[in-house]
């Protein structure tokens, strides 16, 4: 479903990935641990070219979704960002308000049908578990959600343009412990719709939530196998070292 | 489609907008320039006006408008440096810091000739100051004491709070922590707001139109009890009313040019000074 | 042990003299206000007819209290007949009376030594004239003589002032001091110099924020700061020697003095602060909301419209206010490309006059303490309440940035 080709990328003279290969199966949760500064959100950020408004910044290989090159000459930037969503670190809700923030992307998008998006609006909340929380209070502000809730509006946001693949880059790590389950719920729910690939550094997180895990060293994929086997049994030392603990 | 459109066309506007505009506001300072730079010459910039003001210098405008900054900065300089130390490093009382700022601020937004007014009332007339050096300096300085209050309490809000932890914990009392530790570290900072100030003061006319500018002196003023001439009333009158206007525009032409040269390199010292600070500190 | 004493007496003395200094921007506003006050004050307690002259009329004339408009009208030969004024009034015409008249009558001499002789005569003139309304200095006029009725002396009354739409402090025997037209040309000048300078500030701010590359904005930037800096007595002089004729040609006018030229070279002044704060306000939008933007699909263009904007709508709303305080109190660029024509404002290509041009232009001929200085201070005091009701609205604004739905 998602490919990468001899990727290389580079921020100026930083080689900051190098020479990737990975296939994503779709429908299923990928995980990309490491320590912080080893390329895996530079790597997500590729699939739905935010690493395009980066000045200086320059990418060698193909990156395929669906089968597609999304760096083909002929590619709507605009057009991909809706089919491939985008879960940010910290929730980044529009100082709107909550309606609004999940209407946002339909009305950009050219949809301007108010049923439509009012219903599709609900939909996207129901299928983030807001819904029941939201539901009395549409029109406040965004801002005046918690952290954990503004991170799930924020899901709702990008499930609502309809997307085939959800990228999520840390979507967990700024939120308490119980905001942290209910965001791991939903994955777990929307893995049969969505093919879903996060960003973590938890990997207790990632063992929990993934079907693949990929690891990531120095810009490198250093293993990728099913999660299972990733935490019982890794291939390489670096993996072993890496996640019972030992550096990162 | 359509909004890929909507973003050419708005995207071409802005563009050519914004080239227009500032290729707009370079061109009234490449017009002066152009008119203006023939004009200036040594002879230009030292002798006194002569013949109606259709010949001759700007020497005593220059010399005026010198005493004039010197005037302003000694009333300025202490009372705005005081007041922000007071308020960035003494007051404890949140309500009273808000309350000077919103004062300072204030202070700020009132129009130059308002300024004006209050120096011929207060100045000139009340303490029988006259028209004269000591009543313009005193008025500029009021006038830019915002500025210097506002620039030197950013300089001191610049010094790390690990500095004045550090020193009091020696045992150092507040005065000695912010005569010896913060003022110094702040200095370069302080100094650049001074210039910036030195160049506001330098332009203003409508606060030196009613206490101390006079058309024309024959000879330079001897005390601040004086009336003296300036650079930007200088300017003000041999573009409005001078007896043979065509004549005079060449004069008008290069006071201009001088003034705004006095002005940008001031501005352009103060920048640079800044940038060479701010290199300092990460070197640091 | 006295060294510390003494260390510490200073160190007191020191806490109290910052103290005291903490407050000296309070303490000019205070001054400022009370001295603006205290000049001003006096105009609404001076007679609305020159000081030391009265107004006379003959002893049957029934006309109680005439108003300062029609004591103008009726001097400027603008109204001719006594019952014009109300129809109690005779049906009689109107014979203005200068002091200066008396000379077509009698020689000097006859006036006696050092003009002793002159109230009797002006009394004497009156009392034959029915019609007549003299306007005599009090010093030689016939007060209290038979036949003659002095005409009671009115204030300026502040509803004169202020509701009043000619503004001839010079004029004799009643100077009209009616600040509306000036009111007026301050905020119609102000308010299209921003309406010019919005559009194309934001323009300019959004080319250098979004669309400029870095080098570019690198240089920029710090350049129109400079310009920011330049006096405006040379934007003044550039607009008179450049705008001045340009207006006049483009738009066939006779003069090129206008409200229009005006608002350009404020709205010219008012583009280095304008691009510069919106600019600021731009840049400052967190990387984070345009990015959520971006990934949803939305265009560049969509997203500065949607999000970059509106999330730097409080600020450039503050720097529109601060740029109408400005444009209201600049005194020198508009004071030389406006014509300064005290007349209501009626069209953006005819002359007008702020408030700050009028005191400017005015100040150094009015004699202190007179009606006109008073006038003038007034004026000061409707501008220093002007500006401060502008930036406290500014600072109410900039404080309103972080609590509201877009």
């Amino acid at each position: 479903m998602i490919e990468a080709k001899d990727i290389d990328f580079y921020y100026g003279s930083f080689h900051a990935l190098k020479h990737i290969n990975m296939r994503i199966a779709a429908q299923s949760v990928t995980a990309l641990i490491g320590p912080s500064g080893c390329g895996k959100s530079t790597f997500l950020r590729l699939f739905n070219r935010m690493n395009d408004l980066i000045p200086e910044a320059r990418l060698t290989g193909k990156c395929l979704v669906g089968g597609e090159d999304i760096y083909g000459a002929h590619v709507q930037v605009d057009d991909l960002r809706r089919r491939i969503g985008m879960v940010f670190q910290r929730p980044n809700p529009f100082p709107k308000s909550i309606f609004e923030n999940v209407a946002y992307g339909l009305r950009v998008n050219g949809m301007g049908d108010r049923r439509f998006i009012a219903d599709r609006v609900e939909e996207s909340l129901r299928a983030a578990a807001l819904w029941e929380e939201v539901k009395d209070k549409l029109k406040k502000s965004a801002l005046a959600l918690s952290g954990g809730q503004q991170q799930r509006l924020c899901i709702a946001r990008a499930l609502a343009v309809q997307p085939t693949v959800l990228l999520m880059d840390e979507p967990a790590s700024a939120l308490d412990p119980i905001s942290t389950m209910k965001i791991e719920d939903l994955i777990f729910h929307l893995r049969s719709t969505y093919t879903i690939v996060i960003v973590t550094h938890n990997m207790q997180q990632a063992s929990r939530v993934s079907d693949h895990t990929g690891f990531f060293m120095l810009g490198e994929l250093v293993e990728y196998s099913e999660t299972r086997k990733m935490f019982t049994n890794p291939e390489k030392t670096e993996t072993q070292n890496y996640i019972t603990g030992r550096f990162g | 489609m359509r909004t890929k459109l909507q973003q050419q066309i708005a995207f071409f506007i802005f563009r050519s907008l914004g080239l227009l505009v500032i290729g707009l506001l370079f061109w009234i300072l490449g017009f002066i320039v152009y008119h203006g730079a023939g004009v200036i010459s040594w002879e230009f910039l030292t002798t006194a006006p002569r013949d109606g003001m259709t010949a001759g210098g700007i020497w005593p405008a220059l010399v005026g408008t010198c005493y004039l900054v010197i005037g302003s900065m000694v009333v300025a300089f202490p009372l705005g440096v005081m007041s922000a130390v007071y308020t960035s490093e003494y007051a404890r009382n949140g309500r009273i810091v808000r309350l000077i700022r919103i004062m300072t601020n204030n202070l700020s937004g009132i129009p130059s000739i308002v300024f004006g007014l209050f120096g011929m009332s207060l100045f000139v007339r009340t303490l029988g100051f006259g028209d004269s050096i000591l009543a313009g300096s005193l008025t500029l300085g009021l006038l830019v004491l915002p500025l210097v209050i506002r620039t030197t309490e950013e300089a001191l809000q610049a010094v790390p709070a690990t500095y004045r932890t550090g020193s009091r914990a020696l045992g150092a009392s507040r005065w000695q922590t912010v005569s010896r530790v913060v003022l110094p570290v702040a200095f370069p900072n302080i100094i650049t707001g001074l210039i910036l100030a030195v160049g506001r003061v330098s332009g203003e006319t409508a606060p030196i139109l009613f206490t101390v500018a006079a058309y024309f002196l024959p000879q330079l003023p001897t005390s601040i009890f004086d009336q003296a001439m300036a650079l930007p009333y200088h300017l003000y009158v041999i573009a409005t009313s001078g007896t043979d206007l065509e004549a005079t525009r060449p004069i008008a032409y290069g006071t201009a040019l001088v003034l705004i040269g006095v002005v940008l390199c001031i501005n352009l010292l103060a920048n640079l000074l800044r940038r060479r600070i701010g290199k300092h500190a990460h070197k640091s | 042990m006295s060294t510390k004493k003494l260390r510490r007496a200073g160190e007191y003395v020191i806490e109290k003299l910052l103290t005291v200094s903490g407050a000296v921007t309070g303490l000019t506003m205070l001054t400022i206000t009370v001295f603006l006050f205290k000049e001003g004050a006096g105009l609404f307690r001076s007679p609305s007819v020159e000081k030391g002259y009265a107004l006379y009329v003959h002893a049957e004339n029934p006309v109680e209290r005439l108003s300062v408009n029609e004591i103008k009208g009726i001097f400027d030969g603008e109204i001719t007949v006594w019952n014009a004024l109300s129809s109690d009034y005779p049906h009689a015409e109107i014979v203005p009376y200068r002091i200066e008249d008396i000379f077509q009558r009698y020689s000097e001499s006859e006036l006696g030594e050092d003009y002793a002789l002159l109230p009797d005569k002006l009394a004497e003139v009156i009392r034959e004239t029915s019609g007549i309304i003299a306007f005599l200095p009090q010093q030689y006029a016939p007060t209290g003589m038979t036949g003659v009725k002095t005409l009671p002396s009115q204030d300026i009354r502040p509803a004169d002032f202020f509701g009043g739409t000619s503004w001839m402090p010079t004029a004799t025997p009643a100077p009209l001091f009616g600040v509306l037209p000036l009111i007026l040309g301050t905020l119609f000048v102000s308010i299209v110099a921003i309406l010019i300078a919005l559009p194309l500030g934001l323009s300019v701010a959004i080319f250098l924020s979004e669309l400029a590359g870095t080098r570019t904005r690198k240089w920029m930037k710090p350049a129109i700061e400079l310009l920011a800096g330049i006096p405006s007595v040379v934007y003044g002089f550039f607009g008179l020697v450049v705008l001045v004729p340009l207006v006049q040609r483009a738009f066939a006018l006779p003069v090129g003095e206008t409200a229009f030229t005006g608002s350009l070279i404020l709205a010219i002044m008012a583009l280095p602060t304008i691009i510069t704060v919106a600019e600021d306000a731009m840049r400052n939008t967190p990387r984070e909301l345009r990015e959520a933007s971006l990934a949803l699909g939305a265009g560049h263009w969509q997203t500065i419209r949607k999000v970059i904007i509106p999330y730097a709508s409080s600020g450039i709303s503050a720097a529109v206010v601060l740029g109408i305080g400005r444009a209201i109190g600049e005194t020198m660029a508009v004071l030389m490309v406006t014509g300064n024509a005290a007349v209501m404002p009626h069209s953006l290509f005819e002359s007008v006059r702020t408030i700050p041009a009028t005191i400017a232009a005015e100040l150094g001929e009015a004699p202190a303490g007179g009606a006109h200085y008073q006038a003038l201070f007034v004026l000061g005091c409707v501008l220093f309440l002007l500006t401060l009701l502008i930036s406290v609205s500014a600072e109410w604004m900039a404080g309103k940035q972080s609590s509201k739905i877009l």
